[in-house]
Order: structure tokens, then sequence, then C-alpha cells
């Protein structure tokens, strides 16, 4: 009924093509963004912030990463965590090379870091395909976090091992370090993601995109085409890795305030894997819903003991919080493979006939 | 199809709803005392024994006492399961009710909570492992890491060494390999060990275990067994230990040469290789066993009563009562608390001063009921440390048993680094905050 | 100059002025690579029957060994007096516990994702992963336990061989571990090759499709490589354990199955077991000789770097079906 395009006319090649063509949609994603900027701030807690939003937020970017190169590009990665963790130590070691800079240029240039990495760890994805190539790709993931390890030269031969994020400011207001508050923190992050995610979506409905759908599908065909693989594949793997790698700084910069390699394990990797395919592969959206779903549904399960009074032992309520992760991640496998933003496709459709029932 | 997806929908709304009010915390009349625990994950083996030492102490003072100085403390465990990322998840969750301190237990967790600590005005009690350089009080006020550094624990290990082989000086020309865990913590010793080396004329040889081979050393112990290293020193932690012990038993490395830091000091660590452990040996800072009378209050108070998750053959044990003893630091800095203030509900900047300032003698360990259970243990302002003695036990096949007197690690080497690295974690981290908390005279 | 001399020529200097750690290298290698082609297998079964790229078979091993070890525990406790017994009985059931999980994991995860993509079978096995461990604390609990390898009879001690001017250590449970797995693997395979369920699990492997259609119920193959994957991680998990202990760390050993698999081919048994032992092998040499040259513990991505050389020239692994692709 209030979802309907009927009446929207497009004159134009552009208009039809924006990335809202509905302005129903872009009412919304103005509601969201509103909320987003102003209403988290305003009213989640201090715990909610740092606990559940900007995680959600960093990882988000991270499953954006992900979803890049195996959603758009159909290339299995394993190694996300890893990438992330140059973008973390690149940033570190870019903070402290200049430490006058802005901050946000770091954060953002480790990105590139990332990428350079991603692209190495990229070629073998030119001849091996498929489950080959995840395990492919865990070489990296047990190679760079060996490397995090190893060379204390990353975390500037600090004794402890591992990196401390100093205090760096932005109009003076502290947004890194112990003294930034968790909703500044959180609005820094907020923007970064915005920002990126902006670009990921212009980026996946242009050429680029287009190519890497086309190799998804088949890059035999693609191939035939005329679609040059190397470069398709390689463009894919930098992409992916400088997005993997910018949450993998905020991670550090802006969320965890230090960290050790261990941060950065296969488990890391896996746990974003979750997020894209629950969220839905080739779904720039479904990365959110994943990340949220990943994250919030633990929190949640610990909480509820709680709010029913009873009073379960924490290792059982972990227990229990792994048992039932396991339990919907099949679920919702089982009830919607195509993921989390498939069921947003499926809601929205549903408003659009509204009352009728196709 | 349409049912199926409003369920659906209906559960991820509910989702949203419950995280958004997260969960308030209720002011009481009580002291408020998270424990970060992890009997989780695969550190589970050491962490379990450690939560049940901590928990039990404080609900026995709970139960025998009623509390500290008539208040009672609320005792809350958060599951950390040894993962940094749930650890910072734990401190915000815990952050909004007034914790007194905080026990990250995990170095990963530590590292991440120390500069949060000032801010926050909620101090860190982070016994015996973390940031060695935190002892330094001048530059970490409010952070503790009593009753010994990683450095101190090394510098024991080879006062045992010396007296073993006749003085260190008879250690030239020898190997000493040392087997760690491949990140922050088992890298720690590396420097002291080094310098150690240069001094005494001996070679060191390093065996990295990485988190993901744990349960697979027999190639790293091949090369020990070229290498023929004198003495095998070990920093190791979880399924690492058990490993460890029973890969060393394969080849034949005899076991009295063979030495852990006080996180190989778990009755589990030894008793997978049974008999073939025998002579293992591992430094510890708390005795081992039930027979003190705290220790018996336990029991009776709160363990036969079952208001515990322990075991009751496994109280006692040694990482139980490593527990304990970081309880006791626990109920002792909020007790100085309670003494300097003159108020009975103190806040995190009181036990703050608490821990400043705790002493407990020889004559106040007996006081709690756990005479000769630790060495006397005394911080100060400028040494959030202690540097305190440990003694080394050896493994008879069965059970721990003491096989050196308390040994007092080497001050004059290990200040120096520590002054050092702390210097060096200011200089990196600046703007860092000046101390500006008085010190309070030791009560 | 010295660092080439130290990458290539002083190890083989080494290997033949110290032959016997060079044989104890080798032996330690074949019991790892002997160890890493049992979890391999488990893999292959399932991969060749249903198309699942199982990502629980490493908490299969713990969770198997979990049981064993948890169910003696309760025999006892209910007055069983002989270990020994105990020990059988509680084998007997945890092998009729993996039957039921083969069971289950058909009902409620297979038989709903049938005919999805790889990606998504590949993810409810993370899932089960998750609902494995969860379920195995909370049952057993977390902190780890002693294998029962008394009870079970399982040697204990070494051989020690005078050769080549030194000794050689051979563990007797690592004999029995490395006899145990070939006699499993042979059995498997004979298993595979004579039996009916055997040849219908070829033609399964072969095409689905074609196999449903000749009358073959793909519901029961499926349990039948369930459960036999599950008494693969039973055996893997007993002699895994028995070397240090059962604890949920043993589940990232059983990543080293990965790169086993993919050097052999996801689909091929031989190729499980040869790739077992190249890997092992390789890994232990690797470590040993070359592994203090660059700080010694290479062993973690090792493994994987020496199957990505092999896949370099091999894409689909050493033993794999050659990938023919069509437009």
């Amino acid at each position: 009924m209030f979802y309907r395009e009927t009446g929207q006319f497009k004159t134009t090649y552009q208009a039809d093509q924006a990335v809202f063509p509905i302005r129903q949609d872009r009412i919304g994603i103005a509601i969201i963004l509103l909320l987003a900027f102003a209403g988290v701030p305003l009213l989640a807690s201090e715990f909610a912030i740092s606990s559940f939003f900007i995680p959600v937020l960093v990882f988000s970017l991270a499953a954006i990463g992900l979803n890049l190169l195996t959603g758009y590009t159909g290339l299995l990665s394993l190694g996300t965590g890893a990438f992330m963790g140059v973008g973390a130590y690149g940033g570190y070691k870019l903070a402290t090379w200049f430490p006058d800079v802005n901050i946000l240029i770091p954060i953002l240039a480790s990105g590139f870091v990332s990428a350079a990495v991603g692209v190495v760890f990229g070629l073998p994805s030119l001849r091996i395909k498929g489950f080959y190539l995840a395990v492919a790709t865990l070489a990296a993931q047990f190679f760079l976090s060996w490397c995090f390890v190893r060379i204390p030269w990353l975390v500037n031969y600090n004794i402890s091992g591992a990196i401390e994020v100093p205090t760096r400011t932005l109009f003076g207001i502290p947004i890194t370090g112990p003294n930034a508050t968790a909703t500044t923190r959180y609005l820094v992050t907020l923007s970064i993601v915005v920002l990126m995610t902006w670009l990921a979506s212009n980026l996946v409905r242009g050429r680029i995109g287009r190519t890497w759908m086309a190799v998804r599908d088949m890059d035999l065909a693609a191939e035939l085409i005329g679609i040059r693989l190397y470069r398709t594949k390689l463009l894919s793997f930098a992409v992916s890795s400088y997005f993997c790698g910018v949450a993998g700084a905020m991670m550090v910069f802006l969320w965890f305030g230090s960290s050790e390699a261990d941060t950065f394990s296969i488990n890391q990797s896996f746990f974003i894997l979750f997020m894209v395919v629950i969220g839905g592969l080739g779904s720039l959206v479904g990365s959110f819903f994943g990340a949220i779903f990943i994250l919030g549904t633990p929190i949640v399960l610990r909480a509820l003991p709680g709010l029913f009074g009873l009073s379960i032992p924490a290792a059982t309520v972990e227990h229990l919080t792994f048992m039932v992760l396991g339990a919907l991640i099949i679920f919702f496998l089982i009830v919607e493979p195509h993921g989390l933003a498939r069921l947003w496709q499926i809601g929205k459709q549903k408003l659009r006939v509204w009352p009728f029932p196709y | 199809m349409h049912v199926k997806h409003l369920a659906l929908g209906a559960i991820v709304a509910a989702g949203f709803a419950a995280t958004v009010m997260a969960t308030k915390a209720e002011a009481q009349e009580t002291i408020y005392v998270p424990l970060m625990t992890y009997r989780t994950g695969p550190f589970a083996g050491s962490g379990t024994p450690i939560a049940n030492g901590m928990h039990d102490y404080l609900s026995m003072l709970n139960e025998r006492d009623g509390g500290i100085g008539g208040v009672k403390l609320a005792i809350e465990e958060c599951e950390t399961g040894y993962d940094t990322k749930k650890g910072l998840e734990c401190y915000e969750q815990v952050k909004g009710k007034h914790p007194v301190l905080t026990n990250p237990w995990s170095t990963g967790i530590t590292l991440g909570l120390i500069p949060k600590a000032s801010v926050d005005k909620i101090p860190i009690l982070s016994m015996a492992y973390g940031l060695s350089a935190s002892a330094v009080g001048n530059d970490f006020p409010w952070v503790f890491n009593p009753p010994a550094t990683y450095w101190d624990g090394l510098s024991m290990i080879f006062r045992y060494i010396g007296g073993k082989e006749g003085g260190l000086d008879k250690l030239k020309g020898k190997t000493i390999g040392f087997i760690f865990f491949d990140g922050g913590y088992g890298r720690e010793p590396i420097p002291l060990l080094e310098q150690y080396a240069k001094d005494y004329g001996f070679e060191v040889k390093l065996y990295p275990v990485p988190a993901a081979e744990m349960q697979n050393q027999s190639g790293l112990w091949l090369n020990v067994r070229r290498d023929r290293p004198a003495w095998m020193v070990m920093w190791g932690w979880g399924a690492m230990n058990p490993t460890a012990v029973k890969e060393a038993a394969r080849i034949n490395f005899p076991m009295d040469k063979f030495v852990s830091i006080w996180w190989g000091s778990g009755e589990d660590d030894a008793r997978p290789a049974g008999a073939e452990a025998k002579g293992f040996t591992a430094l510890n800072f708390s005795a081992v066993g039930a027979n003190f009378p705290a220790i018996q209050d336990i029991v009776k108070t709160v363990v036969d009563k079952g208001k515990s998750q322990t075991p009751k053959e496994k109280v006692g044990e040694s990482h139980y009562n490593k527990g304990v003893y970081n309880s006791v630091m626990i109920a002792e800095s909020i007790r100085n608390a309670q003494k300097l203030t003159g108020k009975k509900i103190v806040t995190g900047e009181d036990v703050r001063r608490g821990l400043e300032t705790m002493n407990i003698t020889a004559a106040r360990w007996k006081e709690l009921g756990l005479p000769e259970f630790g060495s006397p243990l005394a911080v100060s302002c400028a040494d959030h440390n202690g540097h305190q003695a440990a003694y080394v036990m050896q493994w008879d096949g069965a059970k721990w048993s003491k096989v050196s007197d308390w040994i007092s690690p080497m001050k004059e080497k290990v200040t120096p680094l520590l002054d050092a690295a702390a210097a060096d974690y200011v200089s990196k981290n600046q703007p860092w905050p000046k101390r500006t908390e008085p010190c309070d005279k030791a009560s | 100059m010295d660092m080439l001399y130290k990458i290539f020529l002083d190890p083989f200097v080494q290997m033949a002025s110290a032959p016997d750690l060079l044989v104890q290298t080798l032996w330690e290698g074949l019991v790892s690579g002997v160890l890493y082609a049992l979890i391999a297998l488990g893999f292959v079964l399932i991969f060749k029957a249903s198309g699942v790229f199982n990502f629980a078979q490493g908490i299969m091993v713990v969770f198997a060994a979990l049981t064993l070890v948890g169910l003696h525990a309760m025999l006892r406790d209910w007055g069983v007096s002989s270990g020994t017994a105990a020990a059988y009985l509680a084998l007997a059931l945890t092998v009729a516990v993996m039957f039921g999980l083969a069971f289950t994991i058909e009902r409620l995860v297979l038989r709903p994702l049938v005919n999805q993509p790889d990606i998504i079978l590949f993810m409810a096995t993370f899932g089960m992963t998750y609902f494995l461990i969860g379920l195995g604390e909370l049952v057993f609990g977390g902190e780890p336990k002693l294998m029962i390898a008394d009870d079970l009879h399982l040697p204990r001690g070494a051989i020690d061989v005078k050769m080549l001017g030194g000794f050689v250590s051979f563990q007797k449970i690592d004999i029995a571990a490395a006899a145990i797995a070939s006699i499993m693997v042979a059995g498997l395979a004979l298993f595979f090759q004579k039996t009916r369920i055997g040849r219908a699990l070829r033609a399964v492997a072969d095409s689905h499709k074609a196999a449903l259609s000749v009358g073959i119920s793909l519901e029961q193959i499926w349990v039948v490589v369930w459960f036999a994957a599950g008494i693969v991680a039973l055996v893997t998990g007993i002699m895994w354990g028995a070397r240090s202990n059962v604890s949920f760390a043993l589940e990232v050993i059983a990543l080293k199955a990965l790169p086993v698999l993919i050097l052999g081919g996801l689909t091929s048994i031989p190729g499980a077991i040869v790739g077992g032992l190249i890997i092992g092998i390789g890994e232990k040499l690797g470590e040993f000789y070359w592994g203090p040259l660059i700080g010694s513990g290479i062993e973690s991505w090792l493994a994987y770097v020496i199957a990505l050389l092999f896949l370099l020239f091999r894409p689909q692994g050493l033993f794999g079906e050659r990938i023919i692709e069509r437009i």
C-alpha cells in the first residue's frame, strides 16, 4: 500500500539506474541513517554501543569485503582474518611512522597494504578453483598469522608482542585510545562504513561488478566473451582485501584499542564467512544482516537467563549459546539458503503487492 | 511459507529488541566483584580449576563471615573462553555495575584493559601474568601484577638451576632449551634469557609451539633430541603443557632437568604422562594441598553445601590454589580499602589504594587460615608487583611435592628490564597519563 | 652464500652425519601422516558420497573421544568394577552414539538441504561444529581428560632399536596406531570395493541422479558414510588422545587434514593416504632440518605450502578426478 512505485516515472537512464530507484526506499534509507547517526548515540547504552553496534559495523565491513570475493566473484576464501590482520598491523605501522597525520588516513590507507598482500595470495586462484582454492587461502591464513607473531618489526619491537593504540584526536576530540568515548568511536566507524558501503554498492553494479558476476557464474564463458580472467580475479582479491584490511584496522583502532596476533586467527575467518553466507551471498545488505545475526544472537542468548530470573552458571550459558547458535545456523540454511537478504527481499515483495498474496 | 517467514521475522525482531535493552545493573548494598573466567575453549583445562578456586574462596567469605567488613560480595562470573573479543565484551558488560576491580585472566584482555583502567577508574589485578612492565607503579598506577613477573620467574628458575649445577657459571658451554607458547606470553622472557646466555656463556635454543600445534609437538622434540640441551625451560599453557611433558618422556629427556613456569604446574599438566612424568619440576608461588584451615572452611561452607562447581577431590589442587591466592589478594585489598576510607561499600578508586597498601606478612597468612600458603607479599606505590619468592616442586608420578626452599628472584637483573620496558611502553603510547594518584602509607 | 649453504647443503650433511635421527624423523612423519590420512579419509568418504565438504570432521574426532572417555567414567561410577570391561562397553556405546549422530545428521541436516549449493552444505557443517562443541562441553565438561589407554589395553612404552650409530625409538602406541590405521584403511577399501553398499556408494559418487534411478537409497548411503566417518573419527580420537590428552584443542589438529585432502584430491581414497604420508613426512623433515633456520615452529603453515606447490602443477590434486569444464 505504502510501498508501491506506481506513479514514479523515470525519464532518464540515470534515474532508472540509481541505487535506490524507488522513493520509499530512499525515505527508508534516510530513516535508517538518521537512526544510526542520531538515534543510536542518543538512545543506546554504552554497553550496547561498544559491544554490539561497533562490532557489527566492523564485521559488516569485513563481511562486505569477503562478499565481494565470494558472493560476487565466486572465489571462496578462508583467509579473511589474516587479511584483516594485515590491515591492522599495516595501519599501526603507518600510524607510528606518521604520528602527526590525521588518524583516519592510516586507517583508510592500511587497506592498500592488505590489498597488495591479497593480490599475492590471490595468485593461485588463477589455476585453482572451489574448495581447492579455499584450502589454498588457508595457507595465507596460517602463514600470515605466523608472521604476526614472528616479525617483531610489525609491533615496533614491543616486548608484549602486541600493538597498543595511542590516543589520537580529530578536531580536538579523541577518537582512538582509552579517552575516546564509545559514541565518538561509533560515529567514526559508522561514517567509514557508510562511505565504503556506498563505494561497494557502486562498484558492484558498474562494469567491474558485472565482470565479477560473469566470472562467478561461469569463468570459462566469461573468458570467451572477452573478460580477462586474471585481471578480474586479482582485482576482486585486491578490492576484497582492501575492505577487510580497513575493517581490521578499525577493529584495532576503534574497537579493541590493542591487539595480539591471536585476534586474527582462523576462527575470525570462519566467523566472517558465517556472516556472509547467513546474510546472503552476493548481497551487501545481507552482510549487515549476517553480522547483526551472528554477533547479536550470543548476546541475546547470554542475556536471556537473566531476563527470566534464572541463574545458570556462565559456562553452561556459553555451552548452550554454542549449541543454539549452531542449530540456528543450520535452521536458517534449511529454511532460506539464500540468506537473510532473501527474506528481506521477500518481505519487500509482499509489501509491494499487499493486500494481494501474489 | 508465509507463516514460516513471519516466524523468522519475529525471531529476528525479538533478537534486536533484546539486544538494545541491554541488561542494566541494579544497585545494591554489596561489593561487586566480577570474575572473568574461562571454563570453555582450548584452554579450559587450565582455566576451570582457577575459576573454581577464585569463586570458592570469595563464596566462603560470604558464607563464613558474611562478606568483608559486613558487606556481602556480589560475585559474578563472565565467561571469556580466553578470547580477547569476548573478554572485552565482558568488561563492557560489568563496567556499568561498578566493579571494584577486574581479573582479566588472559594476557590479551589485560593489554586491552590497561589503557582503560585509569580512565574508567577500575584497577586491574593480573596475578603473575599480563604486562610485566605494569609492575612499575609510577607509570601504571591502576595495574597490579603480584606476586612476581615472568622475568622474576625466569630468574628464580635460573637460581634453582644454578643450585643444582653448583653455580650458574657451570652452565658455560652448555645448551639450554626454551619451549614456549608462540605468542606474547611465551616470548616475554626471551630478552632476559638471552641476557643470561651472554652473562653465563651458555647457548639458548628456542622451541616455539604455535597455538594450532599445541598437541602436535613431536617435530619440535626431535630438535630437542638433536640439540641435547642440559636443561629445558617451559613457558606453556593449556593443552600445550601435558603434550610437552609426554613428548619429553618419549625422547627420554631427563625429567628432573625440565622446569616449567608456574602456569605449567597443574596436576593436569603432569598427570597424563603418569609415571613417565616422574621428576618433572615446576615453579609455583602458592602451596598445593587442602590442609589449610581456610581451605577446609571452603570445603565445609561451600563445596559440601553444593554451592560450588568444584568436585571435592579437586579442592586444593595446584591451579585451584592459585585461584584462591588471587581471591585472597582481592579480599585483602577490599579490606585495606575499607580500613583506609572508613567506608563499608568501597569503589574502584578505594580498592586501588587498598591494592597499593597490600601487605600480607607470614603472620597475616596465618591469620587468614593459610599458614605458609605463599611467601610474604608486599606491594608498594612504586612497585606494583612485589617480586616475591616462589618455590620449585616436583611431580612424583601422582602428586606434586615441594623440593626447594622459597627462592627469591634476582631483582638486580629484573628491575632494569622492567624500567626499560615501562619507559618503552609509555613512550610508544604518548600521550600517556602522568600519575596523579597520591600514595598511601601502608596500614 | 652462507644462507644458501644452510638451506641447500647443511640439512643433507646433517642427514648423512646422523642417520638415526633421519630415520626417527621419517618415522615420526609416517605416524602423523597416517593419522592425518585417517582424518582425511573421513572427509573423502563424505565428500564422495554426498558432496559435502565436512568441516565437522575435526570436532567429530574430539566428540567421539570425549564420549568414549565420558561414558567410561560414567560406567565406572555406576558400578562396573573392571576397568577393561567398562572400556570396551564404553567403546561399543560410543560406536552406537556415532551411529545415532550419523542418523540424526542425515535426518535433520542433509535431507532438508539436498541439492543445495556446495557452500551451503559446507556452512551447515560449521553449524554442526558449533553444536557439537556446545553439546560436548555441556555433557562432559570442557577440561581435558585422560585417554583410557590402559583400560583399552593400548600398549605403553617404547622399543629402542640400536641402529646406524645411534638409536631410534619406536613408541608402541605409534606402532599400534599405524597398524590399526592401515587395517582400517584396508578394511574400508575392501568394504567399498566388494560389498553391495560399497558398490552403491561408488554409484552415488558417480552420479546422484543415475544412482537414484536404479533404486539406490541415497539416505541409506549417507547414513553409512557418516557412520564410517564417525568410526574413523573415533579411532583418530583414541590414537591422538593417547599421545597427549582429550581436549577441545585437538580440533585444530583435524584442520591438518585439509592440505592432505587437496594434495591427494578431494575424491580419492588412495589420494588421502598418499597425501597424508607426503604431508606428515614433509612437515617433520621441514620442521627438523629447515625449521631452525627461520626460528622453528613452522609446522602450522608448512603443510599448506607443500600442498599449494603440488596444486600449482595439478589443480585437482594428485589423484583427483580431472576437472573438465564445458560451456
